[in-house]
């Protein structure tokens, strides 16, 4: 039923100390926030079981797309 | 898991012609006139959703299963067992909710009964409601009349009803807008049924267990194959969101005002039209029936994979409905 | 579907494109994570690669790999009056010699699925409540942090039973070992993120074999393909880092940080990989308080495999589903023999449900 690694990307909407709240195309949950620093409101954050594991850089996700779309020799590969 | 107990317990015991095709609905023949007869326990629990009461599950349910029989909906029969010291103002509510449905579904309910239990004998109150409809002149619905290269439509977006459920409940700590699809189809579907008789073959709703579980019972029972096409599916962000979020797939999730319909490919342009005029705005053909590989659901992925789309294993979620 | 860039079916067909252009006619590529074994089925990706390239499971399926004696220590703490214990939904339906912790909660015992650890804060607090810890890199820090939240609550009813495991340890090991092709590795997007892509650097370092830290969405799936292939050609093995929003050189070093004050690695046993070094994770000595197999003197015992199930050799990547002679007949998701057909992350259940 619950995938083990599974974590989604989420927008951080709320933040209480180690508490915040977490939104995904208007679905809400609680998130902890012991395992990443200096969260702010529109932050995205991976969440995994219920704890935000790690801050997601909108840079890398488009260079990801645009190496593959030119498909250079980056990187030696 | 409990097609399989009451296989090995009841119709193993009971079992005859009418039981062993399908143990939930029956048609029979009174004279010249077929009945559609169905019964349904309803358990639903929290018993208030978003868009879904347990009294309007109660009618709806039943009325819905009368439609894929291929009937009009006539009469209902609906009895309690009640917790002892359940809220007078919540039986109230519930029966409220039975009389709004069955206006609008435009059936009577005529007959029933009530059982009070002990305190923590029952869980607040159970519905058992059965019904009765007059299968219309010239239509042959049943799952198994699934002909290769039919066309399967749906009515509307899926896994509505089991995700609202799911987030009622709490135990997820998820909020969203997310409401229960439960509704009567008696306005959509019997007009189809007046007009293409007998080329509608198959109609089911898929609830528990969801699209997935209903497509591969049709596939199963008319020894065909059905290939779907995933990016045609109806399905709300939001549904889509929390089912990310828990790992769930919503086409196993359940729906309680949505119908599959396998249908000759002839009518299919005419059917979608019948349905988006009379408000079934996201009904689309999702599918088609094929001859092989025979008994199973296969998907095109919305990325062009493919891969099968299998019945529910192992347990859904209890108490949906 | 998708986040909609990283499920463009255009981009997905021209990367498909370019993987049949390669012209490998034959590899065999391993993922270690279950949840790269649900996405690829569930986007039927292996339509879309060329024949002879094929993707198999390794040990990526924490319920799966996690062992009997484990197990069996789970339902020994269920039974015992006045606990509660609290476990991922997934290890409900494992069976050993026909119990599970589904079975035992139907027989009344307290049994109680979490999504989040820090969920059994929740429970009531009258009992002793223990949590089941099964999962990998990513999973370990969030039981640690409540380990940590529990201290600061000063709360005395709660434990855990340890049972998290490492994945390097687990590379190497089947690195080590002698029956299994790999010819590239797709690595653990998730994990990959906590630990960092510098853990893997001893892969290449020692063994020559192509890696690529993947994702979980089609491009990142197909692109992975692509470089592994890329690198199988031309003989150049290197450690490509495809997913890159999420996963740094450094991983999270705060999660880090916090399992390593909670918990040591410890040696551990893996279905299918035997013991292996260093590979899992135990209370260290100063947290061990918080140790239920203390609390509740839990012995490991021997439990046997059942007979015919192929799990250990399916999880090695030695043995296909298909090639168990239980696969879709004795052993069904709905009647399982062993783990890989009832976790909804294991190889078989992938086989049985998607084909």
């Amino acid at each position: 039923m619950i995938d083990m690694c599974l974590a989604i990307p989420c927008t951080i909407e709320k933040v209480d100390g180690l508490d915040a709240v977490a939104t995904v195309a208007g679905v809400k949950r609680a998130v902890r926030l012991d395992l990443v620093e200096n969260v702010r409101p529109g932050d995205v954050v991976l969440v995994h079981s219920g704890f935000a594991i790690q801050k997601l850089s909108q840079e890398d996700a488009a260079e990801v797309i645009n190496t593959i779309v030119e498909l250079g020799e980056k990187s030696g590969w | 898991m409990s097609h399989e107990l009451f296989e090995q317990v009841f119709s193993s015991r009971y079992g005859n012609k009418y039981l062993d095709t399908a143990s939930d609905k029956a048609v029979l023949k009174m004279g010249k006139n077929r009945i559609a007869f169905t019964s349904d326990a309803f358990v639903m629990s929290p018993r208030q959703v978003p868009g879904c009461s347990l009294g309007a599950l109660s009618v709806f349910g039943t009325v819905n299963d009368l439609l894929t029989c291929g009937a009009k909906p006539l009469y209902l029969s609906s009895s309690f067992v009640i917790e002892e010291g359940f809220l007078f103002d919540e039986l109230n509510q519930i029966a409220s909710d039975m009389a709004s449905a069955a206006k609008k579904c435009k059936v009577e309910i005529v007959t029933g009964d009530t059982k009070v239990v002990e305190r923590g004998k029952a869980d607040g109150v159970y519905i058992v409601t059965s019904g009765i409809g007059a299968v219309i002149q010239g239509v042959d619905v049943s799952g198994s009349n699934a002909r290769v290269r039919d066309r399967v439509i749906v009515t509307g977006s899926v896994g509505n009803h089991g995700v609202a459920v799911m987030i009622a409940r709490g135990e997820f700590g998820l909020s969203a807008d997310v409401r229960s699809d439960c509704g009567s189809l008696s306005d959509l579907v019997l007009p189809l049924l007046r007009k293409f008789g007998s080329k509608v073959h198959a109609l089911r709703d898929p609830t528990r267990g969801g699209l997935a579980t209903v497509l591969n019972e049709i596939s199963i029972e008319s020894g065909v194959a059905i290939e779907i096409d995933e990016k045609s599916i109806p399905i709300e962000p939001g549904v889509k969101a929390a089912c990310d979020l828990l790992g769930m797939d919503p086409l196993y999730m359940a729906c309680e005002g949505t119908m599959v319909l396998i249908v000759d490919r002839g009518i299919e342009n005419l059917v979608l039209r019948e349905l988006r005029k009379r408000g079934a705005r996201r009904a689309m053909t999702i599918g088609a029936v094929a001859g092989s590989p025979k008994d199973r659901v296969t998907m095109t992925t919305s990325i062009g994979g493919k891969r099968y789309l299998s019945m529910l294993r192992g347990m859904s979620l209890p108490r949906i409905c | 579907m998708v986040a909609s860039e990283f499920g463009d079916p255009k981009l997905v067909a021209d990367l498909a494109a370019k993987i049949a252009s390669l012209g490998v006619a034959n590899a065999q590529l391993m993922e270690v994570c279950g949840t790269h074994t649900v996405s690829l089925a569930k986007y039927g990706i292996k339509a879309l690669l060329p024949e002879g390239v094929r993707i198999v499971s390794g040990p990526g399926c924490p319920v799966c790999v996690t062992s009997d004696s484990d197990l069996s220590q789970a339902f020994q703490v269920a039974k015992t009056e006045g606990v509660t214990l609290a476990t991922f939904g997934d290890m409900m339906r494992v069976p050993v010699d026909g119990i599970s912790l589904l079975k035992l909660k139907a027989r009344g015992c307290d049994v109680r699925t979490v999504y989040s650890p820090f969920d059994v804060f929740a429970l009531p607090s009258d009992k002793e409540v223990v949590l089941f810890g099964v999962g990998f890199e990513t999973t370990s820090p969030g039981v640690a942090a409540v380990l940590r939240e529990a201290q600061r609550r000063k709360v005395t009813n709660l434990s855990i039973i340890s049972c998290f495991k490492l994945i390097p340890p687990a590379l190497r090991a089947l690195l080590e070992g002698s029956d299994v092709r790999i010819d590239g590795l797709i690595l653990p997007g998730h994990v990959s993120t906590i630990i960092g892509s510098s853990a893997y650097d001893f892969l290449v370092k020692e063994f020559n074999v192509p890696c690529v830290i993947a994702g979980f969405e089609p491009i990142d799936l197909m692109l992975s393909v692509y470089s592994l292939l890329k690198m199988i050609k031309r003989k150049k093995p290197m450690l490509v880092n495809t997913y890159t929003r999420s996963v740094r050189a450094e991983g999270n070093p705060d999660a880090v940080r916090i399992v390593r004050e909670y918990f040591e690695p410890v040696d551990s046993e893996w279905r299918g990989l035997g013991t292996i070094p260093k590979s899992g994770l135990a209370l260290r000595d100063e947290h061990s308080g918080l140790d239920a197999r203390l609390r509740f003197d839990l012995r490991p015992t021997t439990v046997p495999e059942p007979a015919g199930c192929m799990c250990p050799e399916v999880l090695r990547g030695v043995a296909l589903p298909t090639d168990c002679p239980l696969f879709s007949k004795e052993c069904t998701p709905e009647n399982p023999v062993g783990p890989c057909m009832v976790s909804s992350e294991g190889a078989c259940a992938a086989y049985h449900n998607y084909g």
